[in-house]
């Protein structure tokens, strides 16, 4: 072969290889890897990410945030949705939307903002025609890929949480069976934070339409508050907080079921949203308090107590809570200081 | 030659339940992972065995695969140790149907030590759950934690140190809690919100309360009964209260021995009942301000017959309960009622505080009692837990 026919020859075997790599991205998600029983190894399974180093995602993988996101040890959490060409989720006003078979649900955690942002795991929801399945992936040390780790792992971590303070924590990457510790609704794995009220900003929905993502979009879709919105109303703050915090277990049919103290955003009765409410197997979690929330008295609430503990067995929730969310704190105690006191 | 018969074989072997396999795990590095691992890979069938040895583990165990035994060398040689929890709730929690747990210990949680949450058909089989530096307010608040599950067999488990119950059944129904040695718990053995339970074969020993059976409102499981309470050894519960306050049996007073409070249809019969310095057998209505139209605070159709009582109520935990007992001539009779409700006792000494529902323990006039004369009301029928899980429990 001549010389320029082995210069052709490479510049074919490139030409050849870009073109591979091009259908790649074309190809985006692999939807096999989402809807196949089995557990992948690797993240970049998936293609969820076009570049996995950067995040950068592929086709169809969109970007969306919650009014009020579940407080997981300061971590800042990346989110993102993926539905399969040809199919969309059919709204619902209340409940989670009715997503297609072969939905993903990619949500990375980490810590630092925008560009300084270090991925310490990214959790799956994969729909399946056999129901949602539940997948953790702790982030390789060299930041290219990540592992699935089914029995979850533990991670030493420093941050700056927002009061400028420095942290170090273990951080718990939660084991499988952990995953529905939260998503569990009748003993069936759910997603939790994709419901109209959460994702209803006044443009998102109508985002998520326009992308095919959703079907429809209507006006008068509920909407929660964001718990951090100063020009929100306490109570509609505080309702936030614990329907995003505590109701995915509180709730008459989660796994804090045998509670009794429910935090469902449209819980009307006040003894089941801990109003007076006693403890009933809380066990050395209430603090020698009485009871849940004490009206006028955030320094005689188990919820506070709890809030505040970072211990096994006292924290609330049981999972994610290295570290106390003192906004949070402080804005439920400004909401429980301001209910009429029953005594004093 | 072979090859050609042996694999269709091993395809069918695959394919049926026979494909139910071991998977060991041994003491040592990483244990937390290893045994996580295991009990998230393990298939309906399947048996996690856990080999002796002690097991440093940092953070709750789970299991949520139907019909899998996990299965220890024994409670003195499998040792989960949770001296170094770092996260959860709970040692191990239990969250599928048809499961056994056997032959090993949990230690040392912060939270409670074993946990099921609606896993129906749950066997409990010769397991430890223990505090090991003995009672204290930091202990977890329950060893041994069925709730809301259907068909519950708790058997030769022991259980010590919790700061709420060692066994507690909760809001669940079918149960047998049986041949169990619960010591130094506040709560010996609870059986809460939970209908038609048998608990017979027992030790119940130093705790605060020995034996509790009682209904809590606001809670989505009530109108708790038919509990049948026998053949146990309910001896010497003489722990002062160590419970956090605030929790329901931080309220049982040191020296109880079976205590009844807003149930239905609850007999006690047959049990060794001695060394209760309050008394052997109480039975009273729930006396904190509730606001739930579903609940009933009395006890009802209680029957107490065929005891034996030794000594009981010599140093009530009660007010006044000093010169009531000397009034009595050293020790008040050792059944105390608090006068609300229904309650046949046939053939002992009743103390009849006379409190009305709503009452204050102040306005208590107490008085002996004869209740033998009352209705005697029929026992609820045995339990029978189906032959598959009593089969588990061999």
């Amino acid at each position: 072969m001549s010389w320029s026919g082995r210069l052709f020859l490479v510049i074919g075997l490139l030409a050849a290889s870009a073109a591979v790599a091009g259908a790649a991205r074309q190809a985006g998600v692999a939807d096999a890897a989402v809807t196949a029983e089995g557990y992948p190894a690797k993240l970049s399974e998936y293609g969820f990410f076009i570049d996995l180093a950067e995040r950068t995602p592929a086709a169809r993988v969109t970007p969306y945030h919650l009014n009020t996101p579940l407080f997981s040890d300061y971590t800042e959490k990346e989110r993102l949705v993926y539905v399969p060409a040809g199919a969309t989720a059919k709204y619902d006003a209340e409940g989670l939307f009715e997503f297609p078979v072969g939905t993903a649900l990619i949500k990375s955690f980490g810590y630092g903002r925008g560009a300084a942002f270090k991925p310490i795991e990214t959790r799956l929801l994969l729909h399946r025609a056999s129901g949602w399945v539940a997948l953790p992936y702790v982030w390789d040390a060299d930041g290219r890929d990540a592992t699935l780790k089914r029995a979850g792992t533990r991670v030493p971590v420093s941050f700056t949480d927002p009061n400028g303070r420095e942290r170090r924590i273990s951080y718990a990457v939660p084991n499988q069976n952990q995953c529905k510790g939260c998503h569990a609704l009748d003993g069936a794995i759910m997603p939790i934070g994709p419901k109209a009220r959460n994702l209803n900003d006044g443009a998102q929905l109508g985002q998520w339409q326009r992308a095919g993502i959703l079907d429809r979009a209507p006006a008068d879709a509920p909407r929660l508050a964001r718990w951090d919105d100063p020009a929100a109303p306490i109570e509609a703050r505080a309702t936030a907080y614990l329907e995003v915090n505590c109701a995915h277990c509180h709730n008459a049919r989660g796994p804090a079921s045998n509670s009794g103290l429910f935090f469902d955003w449209k819980q009307t009765d006040p003894v089941a949203r801990g109003i007076g409410k006693r403890p009933v197997a809380a066990g050395r979690g209430s603090g020698g308090l009485d009871f849940s929330i004490d009206p006028g008295h955030p320094e005689r609430s188990i919820l506070i107590h709890r809030m505040k503990s970072t211990e096994p067995g006292v924290a609330m929730p049981e999972l994610g809570r290295a570290t106390a969310h003192d906004e949070g704190i402080a804005m439920l105690s400004e909401w429980i200081a301001g209910m009429k006191t029953a005594r004093n | 030659m072979t090859m050609r018969w042996l694999t269709p074989l091993c395809l069918i072997a695959l394919a049926g339940p026979l494909a139910a396999k071991e998977i060991k795990v041994e003491a040592g590095a990483n244990a937390q992972e290893r045994l996580q691992g295991a009990l998230i890979e393990a298939e309906p069938g399947d048996v996690v065995a856990i080999g002796a040895g002690r097991f440093e583990l940092t953070d709750g165990l789970s299991l949520d695969v139907d019909n899998v035994t996990v299965r220890g060398a024994g409670p003195g040689e499998t040792v989960l140790s949770f001296k170094g929890q770092l996260g959860s709730g709970e040692g191990l929690l239990v969250t599928s149907d048809g499961v056994t747990l056997r032959d090993f210990a949990v230690e040392d949680t912060k939270g409670e030590g074993i946990k099921s949450k609606g896993a129906d058909r749950i066997v409990y089989k010769n397991v430890r759950v223990e505090w090991t530096g003995g009672p204290k307010a930091t202990n977890g608040a329950y060893g041994v934690y069925p709730v809301e599950s259907r068909q519950v067999l708790v058997d030769g488990a022991v259980v010590r140190g919790a700061s709420d119950a060692g066994i507690y059944v909760g809001q669940s129904s079918e149960i047998i809690v049986r041949n169990s040695t619960a010591e130094r718990n506040v709560a010996g053995i609870e059986i809460e919100n939970s209908r038609r339970a048998d608990v017979f074969g027992n030790t119940a020993s130093h705790n605060t309360g020995g034996i509790l059976v009682f209904d809590l409102p606001n809670l989505p499981v009530m109108n708790g009964g038919d509990v049948r309470v026998f053949k146990n050894k309910v001896v010497d519960n003489d722990t002062p209260n160590f419970a956090p306050p605030g929790n329901i049996v931080a309220s049982v007073r040191m020296g109880t021995g079976v205590l009844v409070m807003a149930n239905d249809n609850v007999h006690v019969f047959d049990n060794d009942l001695s060394g209760n310095a309050t008394s052997n057998v109480m039975v009273i209505a729930y006396r904190l301000k509730y606001d739930d139209a579903r609940y009933n605070p009395l006890p009802r159709r209680i029957m107490v017959s065929g005891n034996r009582h030794g000594r009981a109520g010599f140093a009530p935990q009660l007010p006044g309960g000093e010169q009531l007992a000397a009034a009595f001539g050293g020790s008040i009779p050792p059944v105390l009622w608090d006068g609300t409700g229904s309650m046949t006792v046939a053939s002992a000494p009743v103390l009849n505080m006379n409190i009305a529902q709503g009452a204050e323990m102040e306005t208590a006039k107490p008085a002996p009692a004869d209740l033998s004369k009352g209705e005697t009301y029929a026992p609820p029928l045995a339990v029978v837990l189906p032959a598959e899980m009593e089969a588990r429990a061999r």
